[in-house]
């Protein structure tokens, strides 16, 4: 038990219990199953970014994506475009959202190697060009995805729905990447300390390329879920992941000081993000009044975290 | 200037000050008064206690027993007192001008045209101590050369701020001077000696030492082996004050067959198969810098290898070396982790096998290999770093100080293991900040001022032909 | 030579909105006139406000990702309380003020990561910013839209605001005494504590400017559009940020220059509607402020390679 309530992610997991209780208390347990189920379906899109914004903060101070949201507006615009709605082309959509993902990693990572820039200041000024993109590719109009992708992205399978099914096997193979691959080993010793990781032979550069690739598929991959889910791309629809990306990561229990992953917490905290926003919904507290509350439960896990941490 | 010495009260005295870091005694029970009017010059070879004493003087560090006090002045404190320090690492703010350098550690600094008051103050600081120096006040800091940021932070160090100033304690203030601005600084110290000042000179030219100091204090492992006039001093009897004379026993390294050269650098390193060559000198003076763009240069960030062609052991650990949020285990097997891996992932049976056969061979002392590395003292810390280095298969092995803050048991273990491990065909490149360290190996180079000064190798290689080569020993 | 380049640093972002200025100009003779130079730089006005609110943080190492939606905030209590009841409104914007010095302590004191502390400050900023006015709305007071909307003689008060915030800001961070410590604090915060200064009191006096200016930036742009909304500022975050880098400043180090900065905040704004210009689709715009900061900082590269090879 001591193990458990140790380890970092264990607190998302409770939060969103505790919101998820308090939510039913009101409703005297009627809607529990809807209420999980919409948890699920929306708590999806946000632990898959989350999960690569997770790997990239992983590498250490100074490291964040902040072009998430525009490659998922990007990946979802032009793989519905390529679809054009017809059926039988999910495939293609999807090699399309890989594609861009790879594109726009691959552009991120060369500015940041390449001109030596910071990554925030980096992945910020590439947002703007990809956005722009977005934009010209899209043209206002809304392209329905296929009916077949729509179906499955809406779906469920086992009483569970398919987009969470796919963020849960995504955060299976990240966790399995992380915890037992030589390059989950490679990543973290990165984040700890980027000049001990090169001077014990670790490939650091390769590290933080592969790192920087993988967030921006994942984004991708998200956008392309979240067109398909919403029945079209809109060019906005990145918008709030941009800091929900960060919430849920350091809201999982992940250090933003760089060397430590958590992916049980990602979920944990892409759940609570959902389900406190329910919680105060149903209790008819405003929008101000929930978002206030958002802002001072992150500050205070990260206080906590941080004080924990200078205790040993 | 000896009468005035005699007969003031001391700037400075220290009764009896000792000051310990754990079972270390880095200065071991220092009585010295510094009276106005005398240049003392300080020396002593690497961690002699010099920078330990002078930390301890600017109220940097209190003593562990025994005083300080500053009975010219009745101050309490060390600023209050007038002792500055100028410092060899540096301590500008490299975005900030020379003048708004100034005004960061003269607070009196205020309200409107200080900034032109700064600007007088530190140009005719800086005409007094460097005439002639070029610099302008209203240039950035980090556009300057080193050698001219040097010259900033000891006209900081000299300048009024407001204040008198008593004693200023220079370490190693001409370590990136030219000879000629050097000598403006020997020229400055002594008028500023003769007009009431007090100076602390710590440097590794002799020859400047003499040329400047009244009276010189040689240390050795943390105690004050001698303290003369500078008359009662010849450069040979420095040099031998500072070692240790009565260990001339060492063992001689046995010559052996060695194999074909197996490294060669452009600025001279080179070292054969199976030959430990050591890196001497003083701290600072390159060694480090030549080791890490040796191996930097030989091994790639960007691919990552079964077979390594060169392995590092790090002796500054929590820079180079530990990954702090990791256990024992993981931090031995980072180097290694591609010699058993199955489809990419980690073979962990194996890695608990590798890092336990370790564990016994090298002597980590824990019960468990999963507790943290930060569990583990300063000693056991490297001995994980040796097993990451050793488990591999690189043939050479570069080692940067190793054994900062090791235990005696522990080294006498290494340096087995290094012997035994050269003589199976291992070549080993391993700068030390401790002499008989280095007298253990084959061939020695030694470095000075970021360069090679010499290469011993054989009967060469004693305490005197090293200390000889890292200071400097002729008037240039 | 060096003195060149010593200059390069505020020579870049000059030439840069020069060039983009002659530009527009030469597509465009009708905006080369008081009106079209207004028209072009209105919008500039808030966003160089919270430029140099970012430069204040980034000048200790930090970095705000909250400047959007505290704009956002103070502009919606400009645009209510200050509007309706002047004293309150006064009294809340100081308190705001006040607020973001005591972030600054804590960040310090508890060495917390600014960039999640200002990202949880965000959500605080926009709740009760949304509590403040639920639905876009307000009115801006009468004598703030008659600021912003004047019309000096010669020159336009787009121009006349810029040069002022350049000017105060100038005098603020670079030219003062505590300006030059705090710029220190950024350089080698270790040898600003051993001369001697209260590095915390430091750190919330850069983050009290900061929400000084943020406070300023919101007002500004309630005079500029007359009401308010809970959103209406989010994206100057990452647009106050390209500001700073593309006017010379460094994320560490404490390299900043708030001149440079209020002209990153102007070269934004006109490469926005430069491409409009070019007849090229409105799409590009966004594209054309991220090209335009790849572009700059591609140059910066080249310059300070240059100039560590002479050094």
């Amino acid at each position: 038990m001591t193990t458990l309530f140790s380890r970092p992610w264990i607190w998302s997991w409770l939060a969103a219990g505790g919101a998820f209780m308090l939510t039913m208390l009101l409703t005297e347990g009627r809607g529990a199953g809807e209420l999980a189920y919409a948890a699920l379906s929306f708590g999806a899109f946000a632990a898959i970014v989350g999960l690569g914004q997770m790997m990239v903060i992983t590498l250490g101070p100074g490291n964040v994506d902040l072009s998430i949201p525009a490659v998922m507006t990007l990946s979802g615009t032009l793989a519905l475009k390529a679809m054009g709605s017809v059926p039988g082309a999910e495939y293609w959509g999807l090699g399309v959202a890989v594609a861009v993902g790879l594109g726009a990693g691959g552009a991120n990572f060369a500015l940041i190697y390449l001109l030596r820039l910071p990554p925030i200041i980096a992945t910020l000024a590439a947002s703007l060009v990809y956005q722009s993109v977005a934009i010209w590719s899209n043209r206002g109009l809304r392209i329905r995805p296929p009916e077949a992708l729509a179906d499955f992205a809406t779906g469920r399978a086992f009483g569970i729905p398919n987009v969470a099914l796919v963020g849960l096997m995504l955060a299976v193979v990240v966790w399995v990447v992380l915890e037992r691959s030589i390059w989950g080993r490679w990543l973290l010793a990165t984040g700890q300390n980027m000049r001990a990781a090169r001077l014990a032979g670790v490939p650091v550069q390769i590290v933080r390329a592969v790192t920087y690739l993988t967030v921006s598929v994942l984004a991708a991959v998200a956008g392309y879920l979240l067109a398909s889910f919403s029945g079209g791309a809109s060019l906005n629809m990145g918008q709030e992941y941009l800091l929900m990306s960060i919430a849920v990561v350091v809201i999982g229990g992940t250090s933003i000081a760089g060397g430590n992953s958590n992916v049980p917490g990602v979920w944990g905290g892409a759940l609570f993000m959902f389900l406190v926003v329910s919680m105060l919904n149903s209790y008819g507290f405003g929008a101000g009044v929930r978002l206030v509350l958002t802002g001072s439960i992150i500050i205070g896990i990260v206080i906590v975290a941080s004080t924990r941490r200078a205790r040993p | 200037m000896s009468t005035v010495a005699q007969d003031s009260a001391p700037i400075v005295a220290l009764t009896d000050a000792a000051k310990s870091f754990g079972a270390v005694r880095a200065l071991d029970g220092v009585s010295l008064s510094i009276r106005p009017g005398e240049c003392l010059g300080l020396v002593g070879h690497n961690g002699a206690g010099k920078s330990t004493l002078v930390n301890v003087v600017n109220g940097g560090l209190a003593p562990t027993s025994g005083r300080v006090d500053f009975p010219a002045s009745g101050a309490d404190t060390a600023l209050v007192a007038g002792v500055r320090s100028v410092f060899q690492e540096l301590s500008l703010c490299p975005n900030l001008t020379v003048a708004e350098n100034l005004r960061i550690s003269h607070s009196g600094l205020c309200g409107p045209g200080w900034r032109r008051a700064a600007r007088a103050e530190i140009a005719r600081t800086l005409d007094t101590v460097f005439p002639g120096h070029g610099i302008d006040t209203e240039t950035t800091v980090e556009e300057l050369g080193i050698a001219e940021r040097q010259m900033v932070e000891i006209a900081i160090g000299f300048a009024p701020r407001g204040q008198d100033v008593r004693l200023v304690i220079l370490d190693e203030p001409t370590s990136s001077l030219d000879a000629a601005i050097a000598d403006q600084l020997v020229v400055y110290v002594r008028q500023f000696c003769a007009q009431g000042g007090a100076v602390i000179f710590i440097s590794h030219m002799l020859g400047e030492v003499f040329a400047v100091a009244s009276r010189i204090l040689v240390m050795r492992d943390g105690k004050v082996v001698a303290d003369r006039p500078v008359a009662a001093f010849t450069r040979q009897g420095l040099v031998d004050a500072m070692g240790h004379v009565a260990d001339d026993d060492t063992v001689a390294a046995v010559t052996r067959d060695l194999g074909p050269e197996v490294v060669r650098t452009d600025d001279g390193l080179a070292a054969r198969k199976g030959e430990v060559v050591g890196l001497s000198g003083l701290a600072g003076h390159g060694q480090a810098r030549a080791l890490a763009h040796l191996y930097l240069g030989t091994t790639s960030a960007w691919r990552g290898r079964r077979d390594p062609k060169m392995v590092f052991v790090a002796g500054d650990r929590t820079r180079d070396g530990i990954l702090p949020l990791w256990p024992i285990l993981r931090n031995i097997s980072i180097g290694v982790l591609q010699q058993f891996s199955r489809r990419g992932l980690v073979d962990r049976s194996a890695e608990t096998a590798l890092a336990g056969d370790w564990k016994h061979r090298i002597g980590i002392r824990t019960g468990d290999l999963a507790n943290n590395i930060l569990s583990l003292s300063g000693g056991n810390q490297q001995k994980v770093l040796f097993a990451r280095a050793l488990a591999s298969t690189a043939p050479v092995v570069v080692m940067d100080d190793p054994m900062r803050g090791v235990d005696v048991g522990t080294k006498q273990g290494v340096y087995a293991m290094i012997r035994a491990e050269a003589a199976k065909g291992r070549t080993f490149l391993w700068y030390s900040t401790e002499t008989d360290e280095v007298c253990q190996c084959d061939r020695v180079f030694v470095f000075r001022n970021g360069r090679i000064s010499a290469e011993l190798t054989g009967d060469a290689i004693t305490e005197e032909g090293i200390l000889r080569a890292s200071f400097e020993m002729q008037d240039d | 030579m060096r003195r060149l380049f010593s200059r390069y640093r505020i020579l870049l972002p000059v030439v840069s909105l020069a060039l983009l200025l002659v530009a527009t100009f030469y597509m465009q003779p009708r905006t080369m006139s008081y009106f079209g130079v207004n028209l072009l730089f209105n919008l500039a006005v808030p966003i160089a406000l919270a430029t140099v609110a970012q430069m204040c943080i980034m000048m200790v190492e930090d970095i705000d990702l909250s400047v959007g939606a505290f704009v956002s905030l103070t502009a919606c209590v400009t645009a209510t309380l200050l509007n309706d009841q002047p004293v309150l409104g006064v009294g809340v914007l100081a308190c705001l003020v006040a607020a973001y010095a005591v972030m600054g302590a804590v960040i310090h004191r508890l060495e917390l990561p600014a960039i999640v502390v200002t990202l949880g400050m965000s959500f605080v900023w926009g709740g009760l910013a949304l509590f403040i006015l639920p639905t876009p709305g307000g009115a801006s007071p009468g004598w703030l839209r008659s600021m912003m909307t004047s019309t000096p003689p010669m020159v336009p008060m787009a121009v006349v605001a810029s040069v002022v915030i350049a000017t105060v800001a100038h005098l603020l961070v670079v030219r003062s005494g505590i300006g030059t410590v705090l710029r220190g604090v950024g350089g080698n915060a270790r040898s600003v504590a051993r001369a001697g200064w209260p590095v915390i009191r430091l750190k919330a006096l850069a983050y009290g400017l900061a929400g000084l200016f943020g406070v300023l930036a919101g007002m500004a742009l309630v005079g500029l559009t007359t009401s308010a909304d809970a959103n209406i500022a989010l994206r100057y975050t990452l647009l106050s940020i390209a500001g700073v880098i593309l006017g010379g400043g460094e994320f560490t180090g404490g390299k900043v220059s708030p001149v440079g900065a209020v002209i990153g905040a102007l070269t934004l704004t006109l490469a926005a509607s430069f491409l409009s210009f070019l007849r090229l689709s409105p799409d590009w715009q966004i594209g054309a402020q991220g090209g335009i900061l790849i572009i700059v900082l591609m140059a910066r590269l080249l310059f300070t390679r240059r100039n560590t090879r002479d050094g």
